[in-house]
């Protein structure tokens, strides 16, 4: 349903080109959960936004290959891509906090995308948006219809921004770090619903997140991001048990859990690197503790090996299992 | 030392901030944002604060430091009351028991160099030292925590989040404390960067024999890290257990569902998983009974008449429901 080959992103800041983003390649299917994964500045936000066409507003310089649904999104222009964007492809953005207008009745924020991108009357829209309320298990959805977004609780608002997104019935949503400002009981009830919702309504989720326990109890897919690239790319259960990329390994290896013996937290040493001075062979050979020469001098060859999973390391035959 | 004598005493520290509300600004309500909370830690030993947002957690914190004057109650450091000291000798004590933040974004002084920043409690508490002193004490509390000298000429904002964690961490080190409270000092760092702030934190305990009040909402971050775990919930403590026990005797139904609500990176199902229904009641005027009462499965009629007390149970710990899990 939806293929990115070789996405990069250009921009051009005081006359220095920086590529934060490039060589990005995935696909998911109808239905299918891909979860994106990676730490701050590894370009999964922007790699979102690239797929909803609003780099371009904002100077970026866009290459390679995005078809979605038989289309080619990058060839559309700018007016084609504002129906596609809310009606078939939605975003739900990371902080309900913010996203939502304090000065409207969170219902009508819900009833503003439904008129927009459905051709229904007012009266429609109104019994529309409190279905979807409901079907988002918001007690009491007629009366918070009225309400604005200061008098709800965080789980509240982050309900509304995903009734807003699910209510075109699009075929693709793109979520960003939808739960990380939520409290983890409230987050256990949002990632649940997401998981009904993609199944009940047969639609694609990619959720963009650096929470791997989110990925691994929800997602069928991965793609570990690092620095712009994606390094690992595969089946969740194939890539959490048997990781190929070092980084893969190690992200999982700095993750706590209850019960872990002490003193044997990883951590991974160093900084991801920032686009403007990213190194010219593997970008993660600064942090990788396998790292040969040929690392530091070429970018290494993204591989599909035997289980499904592909991977961008020269050291990909390692034997990396998980303790 | 001996790691069994109590370093501090928190007794029945409590307090409430009034709501004011309507026309005239009257008060229309309580808010019980700490409420009747008794722990020990020993010296050594580091205790872990967990809960969800609006729990009381770092209202304690400021409690405890006398950011906020308590109610009631009495904060014991080394058998001395801290809440009857007078400003003067409380900003002595203050020395001893330091804090760290949670946004090292915000904590720091933009227009300081990070020297000037390390500089500054010697300053306050005018300490003299010669130029080259002075450098070579700040230097060393750069390299305690991992930094070179180089990042003392460094501004905040050239800083990555981790490496400005580290500077705040060691400016709160700069006094020489025995007690550091360290409020949710990882939550704004990527995983990666907090596991290297979490191993710098346990080595520089080992080191300078710190004792830590560490405060968090992720359970199996407090569970890995501390000794023991406290449970806060409405700003009561619901349970205190060891951390050994968390992943098999909790014996609460509020610390069972934040373990059960805690993903593993181990592939799931979603469905599988028991989730809390709800979300934490406002803390406003509060009902008589346990807070917990309305989101709790194992509700029974009693719970909602009578506030549950912490008892001490088989395995040490201490728990406040009327019927137990385990």
């Amino acid at each position: 349903m939806l293929k990115v080959s070789d996405l990069a992103v250009e921009f051009t800041v005081d006359k220095k080109t920086i590529r934060p983003i490039s060589g990005i390649s995935f696909e998911m299917q109808k239905g299918e959960v891909l979860g994106v994964v990676g730490e701050t500045g590894s370009g999964k936000s922007l790699t979102a936004h690239a797929i909803m066409g609003l780099t371009s507003l904002v100077g970026g310089k866009i290459s390679g290959q995005i078809v979605f649904e038989g289309k080619d999104l990058l060839s559309k222009s700018h007016k084609d891509m504002q129906s596609i964007r809310g009606a078939e492809i939605s975003f739900i953005p990371q902080n309900p906090m913010t996203s939502l207008d304090p000065v409207y009745r969170v219902g009508d924020q819900i009833v503003e995308g439904l008129l927009k991108h459905l051709k229904i009357t007012k009266w429609a829209a109104k019994k529309r948006a409190i279905e979807l309320m409901e079907q988002l298990r918001i007690p009491n959805a007629e009366r918070v219809f009225e309400q604005y977004p200061h008098q709800l609780s965080g789980g509240l608002k982050q309900r509304i921004v995903i009734a807003i997104g699910i209510g075109t019935e699009p075929k693709l949503i793109i979520a960003d770090e939808p739960t990380t400002a939520l409290d983890v009981t409230v987050q256990a009830q949002i990632i649940r619903l997401f998981k009904e919702l993609t199944v009940a309504n047969n639609v694609g989720l990619l959720l963009i997140t650096h929470d791997l326990g989110v990925i691994a109890q929800i997602c069928d897919k991965i793609a570990v991001m690092y620095a712009g690239n994606v390094v690992e790319h595969g089946d969740i259960k194939t890539v959490f048990s048997d990781p190929k990329h070092p980084y893969t390994r190690a992200l999982l290896d700095c993750i706590p859990y209850i019960g872990m013996k002490k003193g044997s937290l990883k951590a991974i040493e160093g900084n991801v690197p920032t686009p403007s001075n990213f190194p010219k062979g593997c970008r993660y050979s600064s942090r990788c503790p396998y790292v040969i020469p040929q690392c530091k001098t070429e970018f290494p060859e993204t591989i599909e090996l035997a289980c499904g999973t592909k991977v961008t390391c020269n050291k990909f035959d390692l034997n990396l299992p998980r303790h | 030392m001996s790691i069994s004598k109590n370093y501090i005493e928190v007794k029945n520290l409590s307090v409430s901030f009034k709501v004011s509300g309507g026309l005239l600004l009257r008060t229309i309500g309580v808010v019980k944002a700490v409420n009747d909370v008794s722990f020990s830690i020993k010296k050594g030993e580091i205790l872990g604060v967990v809960g969800e947002s609006g729990c009381g957690k770092s209202t304690l914190a400021r409690l405890m430091l006398r950011l906020i004057e308590a109610n009631t109650g009495s904060v014991e450091v080394d058998g001395k009351n801290i809440l009857e000291l007078s400003k003067q000798k409380m900003k002595i004590q203050r020395d001893n028991m330091r804090m760290v933040f949670q946004d090292p974004y915000s904590v720091m002084d933009p227009r300081y160099t990070i020297f000037r920043s390390l500089s500054e409690p010697f300053e306050i508490r005018g300490i003299k030292h010669s130029r080259e002193e002075r450098h070579e004490i700040v230097n060393e509390l750069l390299e305690m925590v991992g930094l070179s000298p180089e990042h003392g000429f460094s501004y905040p904002h050239e800083l990555s989040g981790g490496q400005k964690q580290r500077a705040d961490i060691a400016r709160a080190l700069a006094l020489n404390p025995e007690f550091l409270i360290l409020d949710e000092p990882t939550a704004a760092l990527d995983v990666s960067v907090q596991a290297q702030i979490i191993n710098l934190l346990e080595s520089l305990r080992e080191k300078l024999n710190l004792t830590y009040l560490f405060i968090s909402h992720d359970l199996s971050l407090v569970s890995y890290f501390c000794d023991r775990v406290v449970v806060m919930y409405l700003g009561r403590i619901v349970e205190i257990i060891s951390a050994d026990n968390v992943g098999t005797q909790a014996h609460h139904p509020y610390t069972k569902a934040l373990i059960d609500n805690v993903f593993t990176t181990t592939p799931g199902n979603i469905a599988d998983i028991e989730i809390l229904e709800g979300e934490v009641p406002s803390p406003f005027n509060l009902p008589s009974g346990c807070g917990f009462a309305s989101r709790c499965p194992h509700v029974k009629p009693s719970c909602t008449e009578l506030a549950p007390q912490l008892e001490t149970t088989a395995d040490g710990g201490q728990v406040a429901c009327h019927f137990p899990l385990n």
